[in-house]
């Protein structure tokens, strides 16, 4: 049994006077205690719903399916009830520009150890000991805890929403874009410290972002959404040196590399509209190598290697021959 | 302009044979200052002024289709460079040679007719395109300032020429749409467009991709390589991407806290970096590939505050490989011994 199982997840979105939005397509995954896997693809192709699913964390309008288990259990099987009893102590998430959520007119070391209170882990002095000792879990001495937000830096900020996610010593933590807004330097710095964390204290690490090289360098194993959908997973040394989906090959070859020779080239075109059914292939219209069935087929994500899958009907031709 | 001097035998070196017209931009030894406001009790208590050294000293020029990249961390002066070059921060000291023209000494009303010459495309084509301009309009409004076009249809004729040389084609199609209905990467180009219809023979880039999805990074990015190498303009481009520099800049200048601390050809800088700072930030720079998970070399802290400038060489105080005479000397830019390219500089007292 894994710590995280998701299977065939989907969620619509429901907005006023507009047709409903199918965000997420079935994705399913699982993930093991201290591994860390990335979630990649373009902005809108549904890695951050995923993981806000996860949390319980959508907004009203929008309908979930399928199931998250965590140790074997379904965490949305009683809907908001039933998720709030994980939510930040079994999956905790560090939001996208989490760094700049944080209160301007409350010392930080306050804002790590107000949630502890609201989830009974610690109150008073107990909490704001706590809250110095996450602080320096995350590479900030505790005593910065008396310290505004202005007084830090980003990425002393972006340390401190970590902080703020391990409040409840949670088992998977779920990053949205943790570097984005960083330069390179502070970048690589907090990219160690989740690798650290997951290292030593076996969290498991969902890492969401569009920065291909970002999630070659720090997960074990990636799966590659597009269209709501994940069109290829495995391990990330064979999704870069053997991708078997046209849209991950396409997406390292747009990504300029420091001693890169070949050329770096964009993906025409743009992804599709999830607000209609679509036949066949999603990637059809954007794929160099399209073939006759893609428009009416849809390709479904079937094993290709070891711990290796993709959606991609030209697997089913190298099989053939 | 002890920088200037240097870099003048490199320089020549570099360009050889050819005739020595004017470069298209000289900047020699600019310098671009921040007062740091005081309060009342501070001025009343006679503190002294503090300023912030956002551009402290940098040299170096640009020829007609070329492109250079400046990178460095945010709070390096980068940005500042740029703006300064632009005309909309007025430097402390120094000149900005366009076209041999001094811009750092002209006014405001002298300066309006040679701002067609530089363009600049910003960071966020969400925020720099006006929501309730069509695509026509925004291209258009240059013109208008700067009665370029005789009439409404000369200049919508002119209007769709930089569109298709922008890469949006046919160009008919987009004139009418709001920004709203173009993805990040058109919109990019739009701005890109609206900075062709003046003929600039500089271009300006700050972090032109950054904003953009991965998928249409590369296509913008082939743009600008194509209109410098055609179009014979010169492009500035400033990223902190040490990726993207290397793979479209020919040359890189690596700035620190207000500094060029590295400069030169492209393949030169990412392959035999020399500076201290340069190998570090190289080393933190995810690869593609994942095997090639190399130990990188991650400095601790952060860009140190640009008011108080640390003596002797800048970057001693979080510099790997410091020695004691690190602390009194400040190193200037100059070839370094095991460099490979005579265009080659570095700005460390230990190469």
């Amino acid at each position: 049994m894994s710590l995280l199982e998701v299977s065939g997840l989907h969620v619509w979105f429901e907005p006023p006077h507009a047709a409903e939005v199918h965000a997420v397509q079935g994705v399913s995954f699982a993930l093991d205690p201290g591994e860390r896997f990335g979630l990649v693809g373009e902005s809108g192709c549904g890695k951050t719903t995923t993981i806000l699913a996860l949390m319980g964390l959508l907004p009203p309008n929008a309908s979930v399916a399928g199931e998250v288990l965590i140790n074997g259990q379904n965490i949305l099987a009683g809907g908001e009830d039933s998720v709030q009893a994980y939510r930040w102590k079994d999956v905790a998430m560090v939001f996208q520009g989490a760094m700049n959520a944080l209160n301007p007119v409350k010392k930080v070391g306050w804002q790590i150890a107000e949630p502890m209170a609201f989830h009974d882990i610690a109150q008073g002095a107990a909490a704001r000991k706590r809250a110095g000792e996450l602080l320096e879990l995350v590479g900030i001495p505790a005593a910065a805890g008396e310290r505004y937000p202005h007084e830090f830096s980003g990425g002393m900020r972006q340390r401190a929403a970590i902080a703020m996610a391990l409040a409840c010593e949670p088992k998977i933590l779920l990053a949205d874009e943790p570097t984005t807004a960083l330069d390179v330097m502070v970048q690589a710095q907090i990219l160690e410290l989740l690798t650290g964390l997951s290292r030593n204290l076996g969290l498991a690490l969902v890492l969401v972002t569009h920065d291909l090289p970002v999630v070659a360098q720090v997960c074990e194993r990636a799966a590659v959404m597009y269209a709501g959908e994940i069109v290829e997973a495995g391990p990330t040394e064979m999704l870069y040196h053997a991708p078997r989906h046209p849209y991950t090959r396409l997406l390292f070859a747009a990504t300029p590399d420091l001693y890169g020779q070949d050329a770096v080239i964009s993906i025409p075109g743009t992804p599709p509209r999830l607000d209609s059914e679509l036949p066949g292939c999603p990637f059809r219209a954007r794929c160099d190598v399209p073939l006759e069935r893609c428009a009416g087929e849809h390709p479904e994500l079937r094993l290709v290697g070891p711990g290796h899958q993709a959606a991609c009907h030209r697997n089913e031709l190298v099989e053939a021959s | 302009m002890s920088g200037n001097g240097q870099a003048g035998p490199a320089a020549a070196g570099a360009v050889g044979t050819t005739a020595p017209e004017v470069p298209l931009l000289e900047v020699a030894d600019l310098k671009t200052y921040y007062q740091v406001r005081r309060g009342l009790t501070e001025r009343v208590a006679r503190t002294p002024q503090m300023w912030v050294h956002a551009v402290d000293g940098v040299s170096f020029r640009l020829a007609r289709g070329e492109m250079m990249a400046l990178v460095g961390e945010s709070g390096c002066g980068k940005t500042t460079t740029a703006q300064t070059i632009l005309g909309m921060v007025k430097p402390t000291s120094g000149s900005i040679l366009l076209n041999g023209t001094d811009v750092a000494k002209l006014g405001e009303r002298q300066l309006r007719p040679l701002r067609r010459t530089l363009q600049m495309i910003y960071q966020d084509p969400y925020e720099s395109l006006d929501p309730r301009f069509r695509v026509r309009e925004s291209v258009e409004e240059p013109m208008l300032v700067h009665g370029i076009g005789s009439s409404r249809a000369d200049r919508e004729k002119l209007a769709v020429e930089a569109l298709e040389r922008a890469g949006l084609a046919p160009a008919r199609v987009y004139l009418d749409r709001f920004p709203h209905e173009l993805s990040g990467g058109q919109r990019q180009r739009v701005a890109i467009a609206a900075a062709l219809v003046l003929g600039p023979d500089l271009l300006l880039a700050d972090e032109p991709v950054s904003m953009l999805d991965v998928s249409v990074r590369a296509g913008v990015l082939t743009l600008l390589d194509t209109l410098r190498r055609d179009g014979d303009m010169g492009i500035l481009m400033i990223t902190h991407d040490l990726s993207t520099a290397a793979r479209f800049a020919d040359r890189i200048a690596v700035m620190y806290l207000g500094r060029i601390v590295e400069h030169g050809p492209a393949s030169d800088v990412v392959r035999n970096p020399q500076h201290p700072y340069t190998k570090a930030l190289l080393s933190v720079v995810p690869k593609r590939d994942p095997r090639e998970r190399a130990a990188p070399q991650i400095l601790k802290g952060e860009t140190p505050n640009p008011i108080e400038v640390p003596s002797g060489c800048r970057f001693h105080p979080r510099c790997p490989v410091a020695v004691e005479r690190c602390q009194v000397e400040d190193p200037q830019l100059r070839l370094p011994a095991a460099a490979t390219s005579p265009a080659h500089q570095a700005a460390c007292l230990l190469v």
